[in-house]
């Protein structure tokens, strides 16, 4: 398969069985979820060379259902990027503008269904990494509910944040590839048992839509903000009931999201010290020189920052300095949604706060911090969030994210779908 | 009052069918090494952990026992360090929220009465991996890693430092080992199921934390030489540092592994991918066996032991049962005979009460009550059976055991002695009654061991007053 946007790490043709409720459809398939057979490496040189024996939970479940699977996709680093630059197999390109970036850290996934390579894919979202570049790609990707689809299998970055995602070019086709992933699963137990059964019905009639201003706020491209709240008007037409919310926890939330992310991958990433896969160390050296220089050779650049910023805050004398205070402002936003939750049905702003920037812009790391700061709110309440495209700026697309309660996916869906057959 | 003050950390490991997380046996030892192993005892990428409910429902038994307090809800956290052993560079272990707090342990004191050892908290955890060293010791080139026992469900439990002596600290984890074996939930004579730390100091100094201990003997000695050890520092007016030191099974000494270098920062946060876990309600439904206590007085109540025998019977659960199966309607002839006779035997070939054929024994007993045997004959018959593979009944006849009262050869031996020690046989008859013993043992001597004591005073007092 030609690959023009660098969408793939490894191309695959595990074909589908013919029958199922995906026969006939290909799935691409995120580089950090395991396949069985087929190389997984996240995007990192230190997993270079690994096959994994088994089949992640979802992959299991795709496989099941008759779909072809035709490769692992690009991504940040262990999903550590905004922009899928950070990877050690090259970047991707947005097939919208190949000058672009896909967005992160599952732009190879976005790439590929944006591209035409697939017509769906498996994306995993810590703190908008299904979102982001399904807007900057101008498709559909879902951040389901956390404990609906199982992580099994998912290698893991942060894993009190990320999930499985589906994405597709359509609202239809991500309800679809759900209803197959969001199936229990007892190897993980902070699932809570709730099947995905749903087909969407796109009728927003005597919903409530809550728009926190917050979502609008400095640092949002105000050509953005306008054409999500036309969006937003459309959904208004089509008999939703919208009103202004404010979300003050936000202010806490992307602090929140980078220590108890880092915390958890410094903690997640230690695994990899070259004794069981993975390129090896000298066994001449002593066991400390070995492992450190497995790890300082082969993790890139992005990796070793979260790693550093994450053992910091888990230290000793620092755990409740940063660690404590972040687990706290993570429940802040819990209550802020809860509390807004008790009014609307679900919350709606832009999924990204500009459009896909050229390559090598966002370079300066804590700029690419600030451009999640939309989507990491969801991962830290665990709420379910989709990105529907919306019009474009430039020419490029734009998303309207819609923000639901715990295990309602699919009223998310169900807007999402009425938004887009309204625009049709 | 001793100035010794102790404090152990036990682990134990639980012997449960399968691994605390993932559905791999423990029942590895006998296999090659990385044979019980799968994608999460091996921590591979990807893998999560779920919670093997009988490893908590055995920890709630251990919890219950020793009378803590258990909360509605504990936590797993993540220990963080890298060891080529820890195949996810941390050890999943309970931190800020264990599964049980509080309690104590019931042992024998020092001065013979009965303690409570307080627990500061019992806690579960993954056991490691092992490194096998490739060709020994130090000189090793390099190191392989088995994977077997990673996963293993351990339960660690601290206690505060109540004992002061070495011989306390070795009646608690007896008294651990008894209560964990009668609960079902631990097997002692599975081989690296027993790990201990032990903190001991001298009152008024620091302490020293000596690690690497694995055997109930390797407690008492490792504590009996750190004292030693720390009293002549004391002596000499050298001041203790506060230290880890590591215990040297194959010496019998303690050597300091000067980890203050290596201080580690364990970066413990909670498991994300366990929830908390829930045990309220759970704990209730648990039901206790008979305990080693319980068993005591009952023994006491029911066979009319000492407390003594009933102390040392009820002090293992597969002695306990033997016991029991050998009572039979003589049960203070078999206490004695089990406790005092037949561990020591057992104690000198470093063998197991499970290795004692129950039905061969009893046979024994039925020889040594019927006076068939004496009980000097009985011990040479005990040994016969327990060197061989022999019914006692053989070992009689081989050996030509029987006693041999009322016939010739103890009239002969009578005879013989009367004979032969007149002064003896003077001073019984002007009134030193003590005289026939003397005589008693001669003769004794001379059937090696085959008169009947109670007959062999009658035949003997007969014989003087002729
Ligand atoms: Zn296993």
């Amino acid at each position: 398969m030609d690959d023009p946007f660098n969408a793939y790490i490894t191309q695959w043709s595990f074909s589908g069985a013919g029958t199922g409720p995906l026969a006939g459809r290909t799935v691409a398939v995120k580089d950090n979820i395991s396949t069985a057979g087929c190389a997984t490496s996240c995007g990192s040189r230190i997993l270079a060379g690994y096959v994994p024996p088994y089949d992640a939970h979802a992959v299991a479940l795709v496989k099941a259902a008759g779909a072809a699977i035709n490769g692992k996709t690009n991504m940040d680093e262990f999903g550590m990027g905004t922009t899928t630059e950070n990877s050690a197999y090259g970047p991707t390109l947005n097939p919208r503008d190949v000058s672009r970036v896909p967005g992160g850290s599952s732009g190879g996934s976005a790439a590929a269904v944006a591209g035409g390579l697939a017509d769906l894919a498996l994306g995993t979202d810590t703190g908008g990494s299904v979102r982001c570049p399904a807007a900057f790609c101008g498709i559909v990707g879902l951040k389901p509910t956390y404990g609906r689809v199982s992580r099994y299998g998912l290698i893991a970055y942060a894993n009190s944040l990320e999930t499985i995602g589906p994405m597709g070019r359509t609202v239809r086709d991500v309800s679809d590839l759900l209803r197959v992933i969001a199936r229990p699963d007892s190897r993980d137990t902070t699932m809570q048992g709730r099947p995905y059964e749903h087909d969407p019905v796109a009728d927003p009639k005597g919903k409530r839509i809550g728009v926190p201003a917050e979502f609008f706020g400095a640092g949002v491209d105000p050509r953005v903000a306008e054409t999500v709240r036309k969006a937003v008007e459309t959904l208004a037409a089509c008999g939703a009931e919208v009103v202004s919310v404010s979300m003050p926890s936000m202010r806490y939330a992307l602090a929140a999201y980078y220590v108890t992310c880092t915390s958890e991958a410094s903690s997640n990433l230690a695994r990899y010290d070259g004794v069981r896969y993975g390129p090896g160390g000298e066994t001449a050296k002593s066991w400390h020189d070995a492992f450190t220089a497995v790890r300082s050779g082969n993790f890139g650049d992005e990796v070793r920052r979260r790693i550093l910023l994450g053992t910091f805050a888990l230290s000793a004398g620092y755990y409740g300095k940063y660690y404590g205070k972040a687990q706290t402002a993570r429940a802040n936003v819990g209550a802020d949604f809860a509390r807004l939750f008790a009014d609307v049905d679900v919350l709606a702003g832009p999924t990204m706060p500009v459009v896909a920037p050229r390559l090598g812009e966002l370079a300066d790391p804590l700029a690419m911090y600030l451009a999640d700061i939309l989507t990491v709110p969801a991962n830290l309440a665990g709420v379910p969030a989709i990105s529907v495209p919306c019009g474009t700026v430039d020419d490029l697309p734009v998303g309207l994210q819609l923000t639901g309660r715990p295990f309602e996916d699919e009223t998310v869906i169900d807007i999402a779908a009425a938004y887009e057959e309204a625009v049709a | 009052m001793s100035d010794v003050v102790i404090g152990l950390e036990i682990h134990c490991q639980l012997d449960t069918k399968t691994k605390l997380f993932c559905p791999c046996s423990t029942d590895y030892r006998d296999d090659g090494p990385n044979t019980h192993v799968c994608p999460v005892c091996l921590g591979l990428p990807g893998t999560m952990p779920a919670v093997n409910r009988a490893a908590i429902e055995y920890a709630l038994k251990v919890a219950k026992a020793f009378h803590c307090a258990i909360p509605e809800e504990c936590e797993f956290s993540r220990k963080n360090y890298f060891y080529p052993d820890l195949p996810k560079g941390y050890q999943i272990t309970q931190y800020d929220r264990p599964l049980a707090l509080g309690g104590y342990i019931e042992i024998e004191s020092e001065e013979g009465g009965e303690k409570r050892v307080r627990l500061t908290r019992i806690h579960v955890e993954e056991d490691p991996g092992r490194l096998v060293h490739k060709g020994g010791g130090d000189r090793a080139r390099y190191s392989l890693v088995d994977y077997n026992r990673s996963g293993v469900p351990l339960i660690e439990i601290v206690t505060e430092p109540d004992m002061t002596s070495p011989k306390e600290a070795r009646r608690l984890l007896a008294q651990l080992r008894a209560t964990l074996e009668y609960l079902g939930v631990y097997d002692s004579e599975k081989e690296g199921s027993l790990r201990v730390d032990a903190n001991v100091s001298i009152r008024g100094h620091e302490r020293a934390e000596v690690k690497n201990i694995s055997s109930y003997k390797g407690v008492e000695k490792a504590l009996t030489f750190e004292i030693t050890r720390q009293r002549s520092l004391i002596r000499r007016g050298a001041v203790i540092e506060r230290e880890t030191r590591h215990f040297v099974e194959a010496r019998g000494t303690t050597t300091s592994s000067r980890s203050k270098v290596e201080e580690h920062d364990y970066r413990y946060f909670p498991e994300p991918d366990l929830p908390p876990l829930r045990v309220a309600g759970w704990v209730d439904a648990i039901e206790l066996p008979e305990l080693p206590a319980a068993r005591r007085d009952r023994f006491v109540a029911q066979y009319g032991l000492s407390a003594n025998h009933a102390r040392t019977l009820t002090g293992d659960l597969r002695l306990a049962a033997f016991y029991e199966e050998i009572a039979g309607n003589d049960p203070a002839l078999a206490a004695t005979w089990v406790a005092d006779t037949l561990l020591g035997e057992l104690n000198y070939r470093e063998r197991s009460i499970g290795t004692v054929d129950p039905a061969r024994f009893r046979a024994l007993l039925a020889l040594v009550k019927a006076g068939t045997i004496t009980d000097r004959s009985g011990v040479e018959v005990l040994r016969a059976v327990l060197d061989g593979d022999e019914e006692p009944n053989t070992v009689v006849e081989r050996l030509g055991l029987a006693a041999t009262t009322g016939d010739d050869a103890i009239a002969t031996a009578i005879a013989e002695a009367i004979a032969e020690f007149p002064q003896a046989v003077a001073d019984y008859r002007a009134g030193k009654a003590n005289a026939i013993n003397y005589l008693a043992g001669q003769v004794m001597k001379k059937t090696r061991g085959r008169a009947d004591p109670r007959e062999l005073g009658r035949l003997l007092a007969e014989a003087l007053t002729e």
